[in-house]
């Protein structure tokens, strides 16, 4: 491991150590080129990690303080907790259910495709799914994502029976146990899945992939990485000529530290990367870094979900294996004879008893609720996910008086449901109705949202300056050697799951950087 | 929000602790007959919960409020009462806490005309609705939708499994012992490995 001195211009420094940041720093290691990567969580490992859903929340969950505000109904029932994403090495790929999905070419065409939607700030991506099916390819090598490569798929668990059952009866033509990067076969020194059933809490068999247990530890044997955890970056600065060139970070300790940078890229998860360029706002950047668009922390997105569990007369036991074991890609079309543009996956899910009291129907209580709970046992659950209309109005926003334990102004995510949204989400649920009705469900409990884990957008990539923040390699428009590198760079939000996409475009970035730095442009 | 678990102690350890600390009482209970699958967890079918901000009437009154917001009529006593330990707790920590579950205790015996908790169930059940939304309801409904599933008891109440991994997953133990419907084609559902 590298230990670069804090007076060092020579390195590049990575905030966010998940599937964008993590990924990259990894890429550029291998590459010769040096890295600081600051994480603002502690390192764990399989070891540490807990089978124990509250107590694997305390210890892997981003729990600074954030508020809300907005229509949406997660700003009622979790007004602090918008956002169910990770603060440890690894970030939310600790996390992540593992589900490792393209995003298709009409997608990346949204304003061409979905036309002129009322309210909705829709764009086209300044990429095509030709230029990504490379970095694809390479990104579900990396990750050994089942159903590519020759990799098996994994078996399907007693939910995944449920779902296919009913998708069968229903005549959809495509389900599966997925493309997952989680090991149905021993991979690249890591086990195959025990089918333990706790993928959210981290996984205690390293069969899932994350940047923790495959990006990190091959850019450490490098000896070109520095990571630091315990690192929660503050501030980035700038020179006179408006380059950035060091960031400001509270270590472990809580003391401030400043890390010079030859380049900065900015992986915090889309809450807390507009949040920061925000917060480092100058007198020569007064709206913030990188924001002469006005777009920073606009066209907030975080996936259209909810979630259909259902009752039925024998046992299911959901939680025995892979959380997300099974996905329906039927509706993931573009069909607006549905009533909405864009599309949505059904994937199973299933959440342990004290998860289940907390999310089956927030601030719920009484006979009906306790007669959804009696029957736990013979629940079967999938969960909903689509693309939601990207809207300037949806924004993270520097909290005008609200600080943080390092005084910094925490986030506020403001989000309104567009129309398209609502009428996606009724068409899911009655779809995940219809499904589990056709496979003998007894009860069907539709549930809404559960804080935010796909956030993305608050950054996006445009072709233009005035329409975005970053071009087509998460550079920002406006300072050269500044990069985002998570999914707040995404344009629009697909209807897949993003963390494949991000770790292809950090692999196309890690490529573009480094040619940038060869020749000295940055 | 660490799991929890009634402490079971011998009734004279409990008895003595009692004495020795100023706590205000002890809420003691039977595990009822037929919870056999709670007994194999706990050494004793007696349970004592040592109460220390609130007193033995409150806290079994507090026990009987949240059997009322979360009516599972077959959940042992002993699982509610691990919500009246944090209430408990809560209650030490901070007094504002032990007087808003004290002024709703009050509030419900005015709901009853009387003395709330010595009604049968299902009329306690119907005045504690009454409450829905106030901050002595939420303040237990909250504390609630944490402590009484997030537990071993429960767990064996409900069917929940918890921890696998020491067990090595349901790789080998049932994944896929669901039998009452057709199993997936291979395609679909490839073998394991």
């Amino acid at each position: 491991m590298a230990n670069i001195a804090l007076d060092d211009d020579s390195a590049v420094v990575i905030i966010g150590s998940g599937a964008g940041g993590g990924t990259l720093a990894n890429e550029l290691c291998q590459k010769g080129i040096k890295v600081v990567l600051l994480e603002a969580g502690a390192r764990e490992s399989a070891e540490t990690f807990q089978n124990d859903e509250w107590g694997s929340f305390g210890q892997i969950s981003w729990l600074d303080k954030r508020t809300t505000s907005g229509s949406w109904r997660v700003s009622r029932d979790f007004s602090g907790l918008p956002a169910w994403i990770c603060k440890t090495v690894g970030g939310s790929t600790t996390h992540w259910a593992g589900a490792s999905l393209r995003i298709q070419d009409h997608e990346f065409r949204a304003r061409t495709h979905y036309g002129d939607v009322a309210g909705a700030n829709l764009l086209d991506w300044p990429l095509t799914l030709k230029d990504l099916e490379p970095y694809y390819a390479k990104a579900e090598d990396k990750m050994g994502v089942t159903r590519t490569n020759g990799i098996p798929g994994l078996p399907g668990n007693n939910n995944f029976k449920v779902m296919y059952a009913g998708a069968k009866k229903l005549g959809y033509k495509n389900c599966h146990t997925g493309r997952m990067a989680i090991n149905s076969r021993e991979r690249d020194g890591r086990t195959h899945c025990r089918q333990l059933g706790f993928c959210f809490q981290g996984c205690k068999m390293d069969a899932k992939w994350s940047t923790m247990n495959s990006e990190v530890p091959p850019a450490e044997k490098t000896g070109n990485l520095d990571l630091r955890p315990g690192s929660h970056v503050l501030k980035v600065e700038h020179d006179k000529s408006g380059k950035v060139n060091a960031v400001i970070y509270a270590d472990g300790d809580g003391n401030q530290q400043k890390q010079q940078a030859r380049v900065v890229c900015v992986a915090g998860n889309s809450i807390e990367t507009p949040r920061l360029l925000l917060n480092s706002e100058s007198s020569k950047y007064p709206d913030g870094l990188a924001n002469s668009s006005g777009q920073v922390g606009r066209n907030y997105m975080r996936h259209m979900t909810g979630s259909v569990y259902a009752t039925f007369d024998e046992p299911v036991r959901m939680w025995r294996g892979t959380t997300m074991a099974g996905i329906i890609t039927d509706e993931s079309r573009h069909d607006p004879s549905r009533g909405f543009v864009g599309g949505y996956e059904l994937e199973t899910l299933s959440l342990g008893l004290p998860f289940m009291a907390a999310f089956l129907d927030p601030g719920g209580w009484g006979r009906d609720f306790c007669r959804a709970m009696d029957n736990y046992a013979n629940m079967a659950g999938m969960w909903l996910v689509g693309e939601d209309m990207p809207q300037e109005s949806n924004r993270i926003t520097a909290h005008a008086s609200e600080k943080d334990q390092y005084g910094m102004p925490v986030p506020n995510v403001h989000f309104d449901d567009h129309p398209n949204d609502i009428a996606m989400r009724e068409h899911a649920f009655g779809q995940g109705r219809a499904i589990y009705e056709a496979a003998g469900a007894n009860h069907v409990y539709p549930v809404p949202p559960y804080p935010s884990t796909h956030n993305l957008g608050t950054c996006r990539m445009s072709a233009k300056a005035s329409d975005g923040v970053v071009n087509k390699n998460g550079q920002a428009h406006d300072i050269d050697n500044l990069f985002i590198s998570d999914g707040s760079q995404f344009t629009t939000g697909a209807s897949e799951n993003p963390t494949l996409t991000i770790v292809t475009l950090a692999i196309r970035q890690a490529d573009y950087i480094a040619k940038q730095m060869s020749m000295k442009a940055i | 929000m660490k799991q929890t678990s009634v402490r079971v102690d011998a009734p004279e350890a409990i008895s003595r602790r009692h004495f020795l600390k100023t706590g205000s009482g002890v809420l003691m209970g039977t595990l009822v007959a037929g919870s056999g699958v709670l007994a194999t967890l706990a050494p004793s079918r007696t349970w004592a919960l040592t109460m220390s901000a609130m007193t033995e009437t409150e806290g079994s009154k507090l026990l009987k409020v949240t059997r009322g917001i979360f009516p599972h009529d077959t959940l042992d006593d002993a699982v509610y009462a691990l919500v009246v330990k944090d209430l408990d707790a809560a209650a030490a920590k901070d007094a504002s806490v032990a007087t808003l579950l004290r002024d709703g205790l009050r509030e419900l015996d005015e709901l009853a005309s009387g003395n709330w908790a010595e009604l049968d169930y299902l009329a306690r059940e119907n005045i504690v609705i009454k409450m829905a939304g106030s901050d002595f309801f939420e303040k237990i409904r909250g504390t609630s939708v944490v402590s009484l599933y997030n537990n071993e008891m429960a767990w064996a109440h409900f069917g929940y499994e918890g921890a696998s991994y020491e067990m090595g997953g349901y790789f080998d133990r049932g994944f896929q012992d669901l039998d009452w419907l057709p199993d997936p084609d291979a395609d679909s559902s490839p073998a394991k490995a």
